[in-house]
């Protein structure tokens, strides 16, 4: 039957939620009152919010047909570059949805929460080995609050050496929540340029790295999916001025079980709990963004801290260098869960089978589609690749065209225009979940597209034909904004 | 995208380094974004403005326009107090794209020190800088 | 293992495609002697069978809802989550897709964003609210924030000691690199915020209090306008029991520049504190300053109503080092979340369960009266109140402990001035079968 993926069918219209609203409708089985109406001072009441008022089946209805509308990554290969959309086990969920991790209260006593806690601490252990640090925090929210923890962290250092600092080097590949996590710290940023093989150069690092200089914040792989082969190098240097190395792991999926970044002169480094450790993106969060820091580092994480005792695990509220607080709890403790399951699922085997895989998928596109797509820097790659629209220059057809085509063939777009320093870029990364034959699909329904862009462009310039909407109007949206209904 | 031949650049105004476009009337100066900086936007869909009685220096940085995908600071091309903005711009942003020069116009700034225009750009000084 | 599909076959065929000879050959550009050959200390993988044994293991040891009673809240609510909204939000579609950067393929999350934005504003009584934040304490954190970015030759910021100490602890972090500085504002004797302290601060850039507070009193918020005027600050107020809203008058309707708050309330397990929703809502002049993303109507190339992310050049994805914020995502499932809870519950169900709360609370605490607690503040409640406990009380809160019932939160840590005072919290999921046996206890038992 059909090898090939793609889509066609039938979608349904839905009103807006109000839109479907009957006076006197209530979707919820209202609590049995058991206990007389206490009546509240008539000053403080306000009228009923004005929600709508739906039936139980029109909620299910309602959101059944809205999921209809999504591209989930169980619907199809969702090569976005830089955001390891990997396989979500289903297992992981069962584990966050057992009653007495989805009942807990986050601030009951110690001794009453003994597995929560436990299960906290082993998970600490396990990312700080995974890096070869030595201590880890797990909670800050999703991976750009875990860049400025860390950076709080080097801030509160620098601090606690008697002489702070006013500048981060950042590279011209880094993300752009790394120059936002810095200047929240008060630094300024140095951008600095990647050299001609899309890898930093300990020259640049060196030209710029002094006394004021808080350190570098360095992501590896790169997000042209390079190996930054100089890295050490680099730390050396930032090492000698008295800097900090910040290791940003959106892209630890490519080195888990290859190398250690600690080995590599990383002092402090973020993880995607949500990329590498596969749990849900659930439509842009919640995330998970621990950090993992060097020895001298871990008096400054974030409060509590989880200790382990002989009378079992209990929290640790007063450390006298910690940073303080990133969240009102204990991080998202129920994503945590689920990475603590992938964990123990995969084992060292597993993990390090993850990376190698990851790692031949991407190399496996790059050599399918490299007579296609233009390559800029033609190099081995680690766990993503990127290409760009340079080669259909002629045909008027942009990199925007080919992502919005690729919806018609059945598989999500890939990033694009991301790393800026490449113009036009197509950044793909399969991850290792996805098999020989789905990349076979991708990889012919890209050669396709590029076809058409070349004999029927026209196609690709309205494209997409077959979602329930074609091309939106951002300018309008931007320019006359319409927040709510 | 324009070619640089295609920009409308009027002879009778100043730019500056940064495309803004200036214009002065006795002591007050009218400040916009020229054809080329609307151009390399896209289309318009926000401009920052500054509050009437502002002052600014020279080369300070005094609001932004914003397109969909990209924002773009103004510097203040001469020194001095904001007596005017250009409110049309709130509903319409589409101005800076349309009519960069009349209708889109961002500020108009009274300087105590005309002759900072003499360090802008004629069309001339300024075709030379875009063609670098 | 079950998750990676690479046959032998497959990684022969494709080792010839890329020209490697071995999987070790990919990683040539990583020096040598860094390469640690798959050596990590970590356990043996387990079966999924093996898996499920382990965790209910971990699991059953919790004191959790809804096998014991925890009068607690303090910024996380017991509440009965309805079947269709787990049921609902685990549809693949939803929980497995990125953030809707592709709008023609996202078209059920922006829809379901756009529903919660608009039911947040209804209920807040605001303009304009974001896709959400992490949670209550990092969505005041950047409210604070905006004030201080808005009065930029400003550096304060006074802050009511009643809002969560928890709250007040992140904002510390934040604002130390930055040089900015939260003064508190102090506690009245009658567990508000005393606001006269207000008139004797200068140059803040906000006046943030939390309603109901810590405290569980519900706080005089046109007070807190009228002072934030007069000081030419900001006015912000933070939530951490959203069903509040359900009964009580909206801080919008009071004039409120800025609303954050705590959506666990709305249909989100406690889950130990986290994920939760942060919820950033403001009056509409404060749109371009709000961090996070923003979801807009607007219309496809055929005329169709369509949704997309809007506004986004605030971002740090373009704004780089000067983005508002360089948050990057929000909590979006929850928020889906949220907003099913609100549309499930409805006009009709929302003021019904508050209402219920409220009589449950106020039940539990006359009980707690008769049983030798004394009333701490006669201040108007939601569904949570402090009380000073009688003599010996913290040994029978031990004792109680061990039968699985959690009876209140000692405030003493937080606030040594209230030494021996509990906070307690009733909800909806009390019988008064679980107060009555609670007052008992601590009567007799």
């Amino acid at each position: 039957m059909a090898d090939t993926t793609g889509t066609g069918g039938l979608i349904f219209k839905e009103a807006l939620l109000w839109e479907k609203s009957r006076e006197g409708r209530c979707a919820v089985s209202i609590p049995t009152r058991d206990v007389p109406v206490a009546e509240l001072d008539p000053a403080l009441v306000g009228a009923a919010p004005e929600l709508p008022q739906l039936g139980e089946f029109d909620v299910v209805r309602h959101y059944t047909r809205l999921s209809q509308w999504n591209f989930g990554l169980d619907s199809g290969m969702y090569p976005l570059g830089s955001c390891t959309m990997k396989y979500n086990p289903k297992i992981n969920d069962v584990q966050a949805a057992r009653p007495g991790f989805a009942g807990a209260h986050p601030m009951i006593d110690d001794e009453l929460s003994q597995g929560a806690l436990e299960l906290l601490y082993h998970m600490e252990q396990y990312l700080a080995e995974i890096t070869g640090m030595a201590a880890t925090t797990l909670q800050p929210a999703a991976g750009a609050h875990g860049e400025l923890a860390g950076m709080l962290v080097i801030h509160a250092w620098h601090e606690k050496q008697g002489h702070q600092r006013s500048k981060i080097i950042i590279p011209d590949t880094a993300h752009g929540t790394n120059p936002a996590s810095a200047s929240l710290c008060g630094y300024e940023s140095v951008n600095i340029r990647s050299g001609p093989e899309g890898i930093l150069t300990p020259e640049a690092v060196a030209a710029v790295m002094d006394e004021d200089t808080a350190g570098i914040m360095i992501t590896n792989p790169n997000t042209l999916g390079l190996f930054e082969e100089n890295l050490r190098e680099i730390a050396d240097i930032v090492h000698a001025k008295g800097g900090l190395v910040y290791g940003d792991g959106a892209n630890l999926n490519a080195i888990m079980g290859i190398v250690k970044p600690a080995d590599l002169g990383i002092d402090v480094i973020h993880f995607n709990l949500h990329k590498t450790f596969s749990t849900p993106h659930g439509g842009g969060g919640p995330g998970s963004g621990p950090i993992s820091v060097v020895k001298e580092l871990a008096p400054f994480l974030p409060v509590p801290r989880v200790e382990k005792t002989v009378n079992g695990y209990r929290l640790v509220h007063n450390t006298p260098d910690s940073i303080g607080r990133m969240l009102t709890f204990h991080g998202h403790f129920g994503i945590v869960v689920r990475a603590y399951a992938y964990i123990r699922s995969m084992g060292a085997k597993g993990l390090t089978d993850v990376s190698k895989y990851a790692v031949l998928n991407a190399n496996y596109i790059k050599a399918g589609l490299k007579d296609d797509l233009h390559l800029p820097y033609d190099r081995p790659c680690m766990h993503e690749c990127v290409f760009t629209d340079k080669n259909q220059v002629d045909t008027d057809i942009t990199t925007l065209d080919m992502a919005k085509r690729i919806m018609d063939y059945g598989f999500h777009p890939p990033t694009i225009y991301f790393p800026l320093v490449v113009h036009g870029a197509i950044m793909i990364e399969p991850t290792e979940t996805e098999s020989k034959q789905t990349l076979d699909q991708f990889i012919a329904a890209f050669k396709a597209v590029v076809k058409e862009a070349k004999e029927t462009p026209e196609i690709l310039k309205k494209a997409p034909h077959l979602p329930k909407v074609s091309r939106l109007d951002e300018v309008t949206a931007a320019r006359k904004p319409v927040l709510r209904g | 995208m324009k070619e640089i031949n295609e920009l409308n650049l009027p002879e009778n105004i100043k730019y500056s380094k940064d495309h803004e476009w200036a214009s002065i009337q006795g002591d007050v100066v009218t400040v916009g974004i020229n054809d080329y900086a609307q151009d390399q936007l896209g289309e318009v869909v926000f401009v920052e403005m500054p509050q009437v009685g502002d002052s600014f220096d020279e080369g300070e940085e005094f609001g932004t326009v914003e397109s969909v995908k990209a924002v773009s600071e103004l510097y203040c091309p001469v020194s001095g107090e904001v007596v005017e903005v250009n409110d049309a711009l709130e509903d319409a942003p589409e101005l800076v794209n349309n009519d960069p020069y009349q209708g889109g116009w961002i500020m108009k700034i009274k300087t105590d020190n005309p002759s900072e225009m003499d360090n802008l750009m004629d069309k001339a000084a300024y075709l030379e800088m875009l063609k670098g | 293992m079950r998750y990676l599909p690479h046959t032998p076959q497959d990684i022969a065929q494709m080792l010839q495609k890329t020209g490697h000879a071995g999987l070790e050959d990919l990683f040539a550009t990583i020096p040598e002697k860094f390469r640690i050959n798959g050596k990590l200390e970590l356990p043996d993988p387990l079966t999924e069978w093996e898996l499920n044994a382990h965790m209910d293991q971990l699991s059953s040891t919790m004191c959790a809802f809804p096998r014991n009673k925890i009068f607690l809240g303090a910024g996380s609510y017991p509440h009965y989550i309805p079947s269709v909204i787990p049921s609902l939000i685990s549809r693949s579609e939803f929980a497995t897709a990125y953030t809707p950067y592709q709008p023609e393929i996202s078209q059920g999350t922006l829809q379901g964003i756009y529903e919660f934005q608009t039911m947040i504003t209804e209920l807040l009584g605001t303009e304009v609210a974001t896709a959400s934040h992490y949670d209550c304490g990092t969505a005041l954190t950047e409210a604070l924030l905006i004030a201080l970015r808005k009065k930029k030759k400003v550096n304060r910021v006074a802050v009511s000691c009643l809002v969560h100490p928890h709250h007040r602890q992140m904002i510390n972090t934040y604002f130390a690199p930055a040089g900015f500085e939260m003064v508190e504002i102090p506690m009245a004797g009658d567990g508000t915020t005393d606001l006269a302290a207000v008139a004797a601060m200068d140059d803040i850039a906000a006046v943030a209090v939390q309603s109901p507070n810590f405290l569980g009193c519900i706080e005089d918020l046109a007070g807190v306008k009228t002072m934030a005027d007069s000081k030419n600050a900001l006015f912000i107020t933070s939530f951490t029991e959203g069903l509040a809203w359900g009964l009580l008058k909206n801080p919008g309707s009071f004039g409120a520049d800025i609303v954050a708050g705590e959506g666990q309330s709305f249909g989100i397990a406690q889950c130990f504190g986290g994920p939760g929703l942060g919820i950033l809502t403001a009056q509409k002049k404060y749109v371009r300053d709000l961090p996070g993303r923003l979801v807009g109507r607007t219309r496809d190339t055929n005329g169709e109503e369509g949704f997309v992310l809007t506004l986004s050049t605030r971002e740090q994805h373009i704004r780089r080092e000067k983005a508002s914020s360089n948050i990057c995502s929000n909590n979006g499932l929850n928020a889906l979340t949220a907003a099913m809870y609100l549309a499930t519950v409805g006009k009709i169900g929302i003021r019904e369960i508050a209402q219920i709360n409220h009589d449950k609370a106020s039940f539990l605490r006359d009980l707690l009266v008769d049983a030798g607690f004394e009333i701490a503040f006669e201040r108007p409640f939601f569904n949570e109140f402090a009380l000073k406990a009688p003599k010996g009380y913290g040994v029978k809160r031990q004792a109680l402990k061990k039968k699985g019932i959690l009876a209140g939160l000692s405030l003493e840590c937080y606030y040594p001035a209230l030494k021996n005072h509990y906070l307690f919290c009733a909800t909806e999921v009390f019988s008064r079968q679980d107060m009555e046996d609670l007052a008992k206890e601590v009567k007799h038992g």
